[in-house]
């Protein structure tokens, strides 16, 4: 039995029954990291003695008859964006190399409460900036099914652990795509959750009015487990949702019977068309014809402001980030350049920040403070929130007459790493379907739909605020008409 | 469609540079130029929808005053956070000069 073939949800069931432990795990996924990661590079930090420390611990609890959770002792691949007291938070940035958070974030004590086991920390765009993970500071990481092409991004590093099998779950953040792109483009599912569902508290802030962490799996349950374990009200982040989980769990069970029966789904007719690759749209076209088969309804709904999603995130977006990468200042965290007794503090925070900062954070900078600056704004930032309006307004009407929306997760499949990394534009472009979600705060999920050339594509379902069990539901549905997860049809590494 | 370029100089994108506290290189003002103009001319479609009875939205969950109870906790452990900053003294961060005087 190789363990590192199980799912979480299998994984935890064996290690409750006693037929196998935490420790046995995890060391079967430390040796498969060490078997492949230096060709997928997921990693920056692996944390060998604190992971196995973790797996003793649960398998002593449950020597002590302690009733565990279902993924207790189960390891996890967690970005390195979210804070981890002891152990190295970069960012994958040179601003925070060798940076030891003296907190953990919520995210993280729920993990350790779950029993959860984190092997270590994975590579990501810098300040989960880019689709691709080339954006780095400590180099790309690659993608499982070619390792020539990109794992997406930002939490490449997270997906692409879960797709080479490194690790049955892993932890990524969104702000524009950055779960869903990167799990359709490695097999894999991702879920973004509602605004506010997940807390913030120790998610090093890129967005604040967009960030959200979410689960990656290779099962629709396994992400479902995940989300319930990480997910819920924090007083810590007060913009976390006072409300229930939605009860994702058993919606991954009830979909997982492949019966849709009576659920409306919508196809955003302006998440096609130009920009999007033949295959991908051909894959998409073959999973409307499984849901149908399925039981759902499908019928096409536009939301004519989509269109609008790509400007006005990438103005939102640079413009929160802007402001909050101020803090970056060289006193208190991270980096200091150039102080040699003489030079000013500003002096010194600007040597810093530009020794420290790679260049697409630099452009992001520069454009957010653009947009913000006076005589700008109105034009700019203030024309962005009203098309953020505009595209919740779109959401709720076609939200009438369909339970979820559907659309390709990017527009195209994994692209060679190298490719876009001079364009900035090309590479904003692999944010295309996710943009609308993220901007309306909505739950939406990649799920793998096929196969084109090869390569994973994924499908997008989104659903209304706090109603993320659709989305689970709906692509358990689709994995159970498969019969089996997408990577298992992966390359062997 | 308005990609084109809105026209950002050299001169404008030190400026920002400047109040973004980035000391940025000759060599990468003339590349931020450019791809910012580029950037910005994309980014300018917004200007085509929204009109003046459309509020804005910045933050997509609405939300009023949000509070939490007024719980004392200890807070994080000087050293420790110390021992992570670039430059401590005395238990305290230590800064490079602020005020324009001799150092």
């Amino acid at each position: 039995m190789d363990l590192t073939r199980m799912t979480a949800a299998e994984l935890g069931a064996a290690i409750a029954s006693g037929e196998t432990s935490s420790v046995e795990v995890t060391q079967a996924h430390l040796d498969r990291i060490a078997a492949v990661d230096d060709r997928v590079h997921a990693f920056l930090h692996v944390d060998t003695d604190g992971a196995l420390a973790a797996a003793r611990g649960v398998d002593e609890r449950r020597g002590d008859g302690e009733t565990l959770g279902p993924l207790a002792g189960v390891p996890l691949a967690l970005k390195d964006v979210i804070v981890t007291r002891g152990i190295p938070t970069t960012v994958g940035s040179r601003i925070l190399e060798g940076w030891i958070p003296p907190y953990d974030a919520t995210v993280t004590t729920k993990l350790r409460e779950a029993g959860i086991v984190v092997l270590g920390k994975t590579n990501m765009d810098e300040f989960a900036m880019g689709s691709s993970t080339e954006n780095s500071a400590y180099g790309p990481s690659h993608n499982p099914w070619d390792l020539d092409r990109v794992p997406g991004g930002s939490s490449g590093g997270s997906s692409a652990a879960v797709a080479a099998f490194s690790a049955p779950l892993g932890i990524g953040t969104d702000t524009g795509g950055s779960i869903r792109q990167p799990a359709a483009v490695t097999g894999i599912v991702g879920h973004k959750p509602t605004y506010g569902g997940v807390s913030r508290y120790g998610l090093v802030a890129f967005s604040s009015s967009l960030d959200q962490a979410g689960p990656f799996a290779r099962t629709v349950l396994d992400a479902a487990l995940l989300h319930e374990a990480m997910a819920g009200h924090d007083p810590m982040d007060s913009t976390s949702i006072d409300a229930p989980v939605p009860p994702v769990v058993a919606a991954a069970r009830q979909g997982g019977t492949g019966d849709l029966t009576g659920l409306r789904v919508g196809v955003v007719r302006e998440l096609s068309g130009q920009g999007y690759e033949p295959g991908v749209e051909a894959v998409t076209r073959e999973a409307l014809a499984r849901l149908e088969k399925l039981g759902a309804t499908v019928h096409e709904v536009s939301c004519p402001s989509f269109g609008y999603a790509l400007p006005a995130y990438y103005l939102i977006a640079p413009s929160e980030c802007s402001s909050n990468l101020a803090r970056f200042d060289a006193v208190r965290y991270g980096l200091r350049v150039g102080d040699d007794g003489v030079r000013s503090l500003e002096e010194v925070m600007s040597l810093t920040r530009e020794a420290g900062f790679g260049p697409e954070v630099k452009r992001r900078i520069m454009l957010g403070t653009y947009a913000l600056s006076s005589g700008y704004y109105d034009a700019y930032y203030g024309q962005a929130q009203k098309v953020r309006t505009l595209i919740s307004r779109d959401f709720a009407a076609a939200f009438e007459t369909a339970d979820v929306l559907v659309s390709p997760a990017t527009p195209t499949v994994a692209f060679p790493i190298g490719e876009r990394a001079n364009d900035p534009l090309a590479m904003y472009a692999a944010d295309l379907c996710t943009l609308p979600a993220s901007l309306a705060g909505l739950p939406a999920i990649s799920v793998p739909s096929g196969l084109s050339e090869g390569l994973p594509v994924g499908l997008q379902v989104m659903a209304p605020a706090l109603a993320d069990d659709r989305c689970y539901r709906v692509a358990a549905a689709l994995e159970a008409d498969r019969g089996h997860p997408l990577t298992e049809e992966a390359p062997a590494l | 469609m308005s990609e084109a370029a809105v026209g950002i100089t050299r001169d404008e994108v030190a400026h920002l540079a400047r109040l973004a506290r980035l000391a940025v290189t000759d060599e990468e003002l003339d590349v931020f130029a450019g791809q910012l103009d580029v950037i910005l001319g994309a980014v300018a479609r917004v200007q085509e929808v929204a009109a003046a009875d459309i509020p804005p939205t910045s933050h997509a969950v609405p939300l009023t005053n949000v509070f939490r109870p007024d719980v004392n906790v200890p807070c994080l452990p000087r050293d420790e956070v110390l021992a992570a900053a670039p430059a401590a003294e005395d238990g305290r961060f230590r800064v490079p000069r602020i005020l324009d005087e001799e150092a």
